[in-house]
């Protein structure tokens, strides 16, 4: 067991040892980000000094150990064009993106299982048949468009929401939350409906194949024959047993 | 239905109580700052946001000429000795008063801040003494007679002393030190989305019509015209070309352009006998170097349909250019014009030359750096192919362009220059001198042209710090290098565009710069 283990750590240490080679040389060889950051207008000796004042005019073979030793002790080193701690840089948009993340998967389970559910309890209706149609097209149109087609609705016609950016923000314990109040929320509605809509066409089809396939089962049967009403064995028995796929994948897409 | 038509009135309501901070102007910028510190990073977005609340002894009107900022008059006392009269009763936005002794520490401050990718000590460099003989007057000194130094000194953004003495870039960025003597003050920064400033009302020069300002950053382009038009923003610059027509007919919206100082031309290696990528018309290596030929060299813009260019691909947005910058800019000769396109003189030409069959070329150019970049190159690659020079194009990301041109790679290459200094000696330096470090000509001279004549022409002008005798010379050295020697093929001067909701009015600037405090009521 040991020696699985330790031979498992040593083939995790060589591939990140040789992704890190490929990253920072493959980067290196696609051009030079002095010619990007110097202003054009600067002279050889403005090219030399900023260069000198972000470590690119060392050897690459240093360059690279200076960056292994800053990666090991956790520092991802300084960000060139903000002159900032990278690491900074990266956390100041987390809550951003973390809030979109949540409101889209909110709206995808909460709109999503209930939906599922009708289309599987009763997959002969029009009803369903329009839900299964609409949910091939969630999952079909590509987002860029749908995100386009949204804001010319809503933003430019209708002018309900706005059409870019992010809302006030308020310091909830420590992080700068804006999907807390109105104002904020509103910024944040049309790109979160956009990144649902993938989502929602998933559960709901999750969803709707589970109920097809459970209500066939005997445990469900039996609980009918039992004379358990319909919302009891709809509610509590098969929702319980479809849900176990359904947070599996709930938690693949969250992390996406 | 009923409930339909109350939520539309509700939205209705909600929207007419949100526009109606009149007092406001929220603007859709195209880049995100990188820092706010005025002197970290030589970068036009950073410059753009410090211009509101920093100020400069020089200052630039909207056709890049030069106006009393901080300093009221400056004059060369000799040649290379210059006296400034500051401005009286200027307070910074603490309350202090502004005085010489924070000019001469801001200038002190600009080459020694640390980590910057980009610095201002380009403009510092050539001052070597500073003196304050009293409290409103300075005294500059430089090595050698450096006439554009009024120019240079419209890129320093002046900080009060005890900022300039203590203060590092993390405390512009928290707005710690954010402390000018521009038309608006300081309020909030949150990184890569807006800048927020409050009107100064003790600004010295005119009152600035907005009392809060909303500097939104908005990089797809797209996103910004939408913006503009649900009336998120009143304001919006670098509106895409493709927008522009449409925009135009817009009843909501006004359109505002400006040709700019950035010319779009094609460098030729002019100096090499055996090129990289020139090629006989089966493929083989040619033994000599063809664009060393100024036969050459004329009879490739001759072939260019400027016109047709500038209608087609840039829908309007440039203006067809036969010199290094517009004709209003000093320093421009008055005899060079567009050339029109004439492809049977231009086969004349290679004939005389000794291609009478033409050859083949690569043209190498970027294809995110300057507007339409690519379909350009295409298009100029068809026009010389048409006249005889079977023209290959290859396009590439900025950043590898940029580094493969400095290592001089190419043949031939598609570029821009932009002329901050508002004058002909910026790219007449630095695309046409020879390159040397020791007379810091030719920094982008990446055909390595040369000629002496132009040179001395270049360099004497150079020393005169007489404006009206150095622009007539400069205007020469234009002449003989463009005219006669064709060291460059101009190709179009770009056009920046804003757009405005109606009622409001802004001068395009030829510097592209978005200053919130030049936006009014349209009369």
């Amino acid at each position: 067991m040991t020696v699985y283990v330790l031979r498992r750590l040593a083939q995790t240490l060589l591939v990140l040892a040789i992704t890190s080679l490929l990253v920072f040389f493959g980067l290196y060889v696609v051009g030079n980000p002095v010619e990007i950051l110097v202003n054009p207008v600067a002279d050889e000796v403005e090219r030399a000094r900023a260069a000198a004042a972000l470590g690119l005019d060392k050897p690459i073979v240093e360059q690279y150990w200076v960056f292994l030793k800053g990666a090991f002790t956790g520092e991802l080193g300084t960000s060139f064009v903000f002159g900032r701690s990278a690491i900074e840089v990266i956390v100041e948009r987390m809550p951003a993106t973390l809030e979109l993340a949540f409101l889209a998967m909110l709206i995808s389970v909460t709109l999503g299982v209930p939906l599922g559910l009708y289309a599987g309890l009763k997959p002969k209706s029009w009803v369903s048949k329009t839900i299964m149609a609409g949910s091939i097209l969630g999952f079909s149109l590509p987002t860029f468009w749908v995100g386009l087609i949204l804001i010319l609705v809503f933003a430019v016609q209708l002018g309900w929401l706005p059409s870019t950016g992010r809302g006030p923000t308020v310091d909830v314990l420590g992080l700068q939350l804006s999907i807390v109040h109105w104002e904020g929320l509103k910024y944040a509605l049309l790109p979160a409906i956009n990144l649902a809509l993938f989502k929602l066409s998933l559960i709901i089809r999750l969803t709707r194949a589970q109920v097809r396939e459970q209500s066939l089962l005997d445990y469900i049967k039996f609980a009918r024959a039992k004379g358990l009403p319909r919302s009891r064995v709809i509610g509590v028995h098969l929702l319980k047993n479809i849900l176990i796929p359904l947070v599996t994948v709930v938690g693949l897409e969250l992390v996406r | 239905m009923k409930l339909g038509r109350y939520v539309l009135a509700l939205a209705a309501a909600l929207l007419a109580v949100g526009g109606a901070g009149a007092q406001e102007l929220v603007v859709g910028l195209s880049t995100p700052v990188t820092a706010l510190d005025p002197h970290f990073h030589n970068l036009s977005p950073n410059n753009n946001v410090a211009d509101h609340v920093f100020d400069k002894l020089v200052h630039k009107d909207a056709k890049e000429q030069l106006r009393p900022g901080l300093a009221e008059s400056w004059k060369a006392l000799d040649d290379t000795t210059w006296e400034l009269k500051l401005r009286k009763g200027v307070k910074w936005h603490d309350g202090t008063e502004f005085t010489a002794d924070d000019v001469i520490a801001t200038i002190k401050r600009i080459p020694n801040v640390p980590n910057s990718p980009a610095s201002f000590a380009t403009y510092t460099r050539p001052i070597t003494d500073i003196a304050a003989p009293d409290k409103l007057t300075l005294r500059l000194k430089t090595a050698r007679p450096h006439p554009l130094l009024p120019n240079d000194l419209v890129a320093i953004r002046i900080v009060p002393k005890h900022i300039a003495e203590t203060a590092k870039t993390e405390d512009f960025n928290s707005g710690k030190a954010m402390i000018g003597t521009g038309p608006y003050k300081f309020k909030e920064y949150v990184a890569g989305d807006r800048v927020v400033l409050e009107r100064n009302e003790g600004y010295w020069g005119p009152k600035p019509y907005w009392k809060t300002v909303r500097l939104r950053m908005i990089t797809n382009a797209p996103a910004r015209v939408a913006a503009l038009l649900a009336g998120d923003v009143q304001m919006i610059e670098a509106v895409p070309t493709a927008d522009i027509a449409r925009l135009q007919k817009e009843p909501r919206v006004t359109v505002s352009s400006a040709v700019s100082n950035r010319l779009i031309y094609l460098h030729m290696d002019s100096d090499r006998d055996k090129s990289p990528y020139v090629f006989d018309k089966s493929g083989k290596p040619l033994e000599k170097n063809p664009l060393k030929d100024v036969r050459v060299r004329k009879a490739i813009s001759l072939a260019i349909d400027r016109d047709a260019i500038v209608s087609r691909i840039m829908e309007g947005q440039a203006q067809p250019a036969g010199q290094l910058l517009p004709d209003f800019f000093p320093g421009t000769s008055k005899k060079l014009v567009a050339p029109k396109v004439n492809q049977d003189a231009a086969k004349k030409l290679l004939a005389e030359a000794g291609y009478p069959n033409g050859f083949s070329i690569t043209l190498h150019s970027p294809n995110n750096r300057y507007i339409n970049d690519e379909k350009v190159a295409q298009a100029i690659a068809q026009f010389l192919t048409r006249a005889g020079i079977d023209t290959k194009l290859e396009a590439m990301p900025s950043n590898v362009f940029f580094s493969r041109a400095g290592k001089l790679e190419f043949s031939f290459f598609l570029a821009g220059w932009g002329a901050e200094t508002g004058e002909t000696s910026s790219p007449l330096r630095a695309l046409i001198g020879t390159f040397s470090p020791a007379t810091g000509m030719g920094q982008a001279n990446r055909g390595r042209f040369s000629d002496d004549g132009v040179d001395a022409l270049i360099l004497t002008a150079m020393t005169n710090i007489d404006d009206t005798k150095r622009n007539l010379m400069l205007a020469a050295a234009c002449d003989k290098a463009i005219g006669e020697l064709q060291a460059i093929v101009p190709v179009h001067y770009e056009v920046s565009s804003w757009a405005l909701r109606k009622g409001l009015a802004y001068t395009g600037r030829a510097d592209q710069y978005t200053y919130a405090f030049e936006v009014r009521p349209a009369k």
